[in-house]
């Protein structure tokens, strides 16, 4: 089969790849909120806050077939904070994945968009998500399984993407998994921490201190890079693999929860808050910016 | 640890186990095993001689185990995790259920030195719960061999099919119980392995050859009890337990909790459809120190127990 192009190889120029970027970014935005408010419940925080994240990779950097969703070949993403699903099923469906039209069933009894993601029923969608610190070690596996496969079988090479929520970085599993991937030196892996600082009730300062957060991560064998999580322009070299590495990388994206809606910019309240009808209109014609 | 060097005619199945995953493992690139610092204990060290690669040690961290396996399946390979099985299904119970059960990932759990076979390390070693947990979540087969033979065709089973599945490996010695040639394992099968109306015996792995001596003794008496083998305990042979129903008198026999296992299972089925007498011989709780043979006469899972229990149901 022909392989599928990311935009990052297609030789579009900087300028063109981040301006893509950039709406696709729009769109997941408003249409994450809309599914949020129609159905009464979800997590705008984390959707507005991951979403860059989430556009760079699928409309730039990662390779994939919408139209075969299990090739092998793929590379794969993985949302730890599985509660960002307005985000991700936003990102699925612009990319092909599954319609449109189907965001519209979010949340309503029987559809397969539930609060969480399920591999099973969603194309698109690598592993069940939900209870947090499950994508790490679930990353470090297909990583393996890549570095055994490496050139052979006629098997291309894929990368591994994981995004986590920083608050999720209490869970001790994920520091198990960043052992292995240190020992193994698993160079084809990147997390992306969604730094927004927030957990549920509270900024992770003051439930649990994470910092130095860098620090912990070079200490268990990865390279570091910190960036502004909503600079496309940071994201794009450090996602689209142009440089090469020998170990695996932890992006710390710093990033702001709720970020394109002044009302719920960097407000723990609007992790699972959902707008009354005047606050989206708002937060609609915010995002539209 | 309890077992000695086994004793003639009887054999550990970690054995089969090994070996048929060494077997497997050369016909298909694809099968890795995963293990948590448990090279020794799952007896997989020629595995890793034989394919460096394809042994994923992660440490001991049992939750990184199994998301691991659960990713190495995304990855395209069949894994076969395997730990004690205490740690296995208990410190990682949420990832089985979300990365493998509810994912359906191509992953075959191996419950290795399950029931109480680390009698005397105590309860935080013995694995009388694991059955119960997993049962629950409905969509992961789960396979009790009772000896070398069954443990071998379980492992086939597990690596020819597409996901979940949960193998009990014991350690304990059993015999290698007498089958017809032609004898086959499918998977929502029971077996029936000694005919009988007058009462049924329901057993799986390490208690299957105790019940089969209880019928002998039985039989002698002139009660003929069948004896059925429940390896199969998801999806478990609903049929079987109807007919055994039809007996009026069943004892369960199991080298687990007596909630919510093999008894449990049974209970529910028979409850709802065809009540009957029934006697669930397992442990009642966390046991005390022991050896896993001390503790198996403990909880009456004895053929001499297991007969007197049938004989009690039936009033004789």
């Amino acid at each position: 089969m022909s392989m599928p192009q990311p935009l990052s190889q297609s030789g579009a120029d900087t300028a063109q790849r981040v301006a893509h970027v950039r709406d696709m970014a729009r769109w997941i935005r408003q249409r994450a909120l809309r599914m949020a408010f129609e159905a009464g419940q979800g997590h705008p925080g984390g959707d507005l806050s991951v979403t860059d994240i989430l556009a760079t990779l699928y409309f730039d950097a990662m390779r994939y077939d919408p139209a075969n969703p299990r090739w092998a070949g793929r590379d794969r993403f993985i949302l730890s904070k599985g509660h960002a699903t307005g985000a991700l099923y936003s990102t699925l469906a612009k990319a092909g994945f599954f319609p449109e039209d189907e965001l519209t069933t979010y949340m309503q009894p029987l559809s397969r968009l539930n609060g969480h993601p399920n591999r099973v029923k969603i194309p698109g969608v690598e592993t069940n998500t939900g209870p947090l610190g499950h994508g790490m070690p679930i990353a470090v596996g297909i990583a393996i399984a890549g570095q055994i496969d490496a050139g052979q079988n006629g098997r291309a090479d894929y990368r591994v993407f994981v995004t986590t929520g920083d608050g999720e970085l209490q869970e001790g599993s994920n520091w198990e998994a960043a052992m292995t991937a240190g020992h193994r030196k698993l160079s084809n892996l990147t997390l992306i921490v969604d730094r927004n600082r927030l957990q549920q009730g509270a900024p992770t300062e003051e439930t649990v201190t994470l910092e130095p957060l860098a620090d912990k991560w070079r200490a268990f064998g990865w390279d570091v890079e910190e960036i502004d999580g909503h600079d496309i322009a940071a994201l794009l070299p450090l996602l689209d693999g142009s440089l090469a590495r020998a170990k695996p990388l932890c992006i710390i994206a710093n990033t702001v929860k709720g970020k394109g809606v002044s009302f719920m910019e960097n407000k723990a309240a609007w992790h699972h808050g959902i707008p009354n009808a005047e606050q989206f209109a708002q937060a609609m014609q915010e995002l539209e910016a | 640890m309890s077992a000695a060097a086994p004793q003639t005619g009887l054999f550990d199945c970690r054995d089969a186990y090994v070996a048929t995953l060494e077997a497997l493992g050369a016909q298909n690139s694809s099968i890795v095993a995963v293990v948590n610092d448990s090279v020794g204990s799952s007896k997989l060290g020629k595995f890793r001689e034989k394919f460096p690669e394809r042994l994923i040690n992660v440490g001991i961290a049992e939750q990184n185990m199994i998301g691991v396996g659960a990713g190495l399946a995304n990855g395209g390979k069949v894994a076969f995790v395997s730990g004690a099985s205490c740690f296995l299904t208990g410190r990682s119970l949420e990832q089985v259920k979300a990365d493998v059960a509810y994912s359906q990932a191509n992953v075959k759990l191996c419950g290795i030195s399950s029931g109480v076979a680390y009698g005397e390390l105590g309860p935080t070693h013995h694995s009388i719960e694991d059955v119960a947990w997993l049962r629950t979540m409905g969509n992961i087969d789960i396979i009790v061999p009772a000896d070398p033979w069954e443990t071998e065709q379980a492992i086939r089973h597990a690596a020819a099919t597409e996901g979940p599945v949960f193998i009990r490996i014991s350690r304990m010695g059993v015999p290698a119980l007498e089958r017809p040639t032609d004898a086959q394992f499918q998977i929502g099968k029971a077996e029936v392995l000694h005919a009988g109306d007058d009462a049924a015996i329901l057993a799986n792995g390490t208690v299957v050859c105790r019940a089969l001596e209880a019928a002998k003794t039985l039989a002698a008496e002139g009660i003929q009890a069948r004896v059925v083998n429940m390896s199969s305990m998801s999806p478990i042979d609903e049929a079987a337990i109807l007919s055994a129903a039809q007996t009026g008198a069943i004892v369960t026999a199991e080298e687990h909790s007596v909630r919510g296992g093999l008894g449990g299972a049974v209970a529910e089925i028979i409850a709802q459809h065809t009540p009957c007498r029934l006697k669930i011989l397992g442990f009642a709780g966390f046991q005390p120190t022991g050896s896993a043979e001390f503790l198996m006469e403990q909880a009456g899972l004895t053929a001499d127990h297991i007969a007197a229990s049938v004989r009690k149901l039936l009033d004789r």
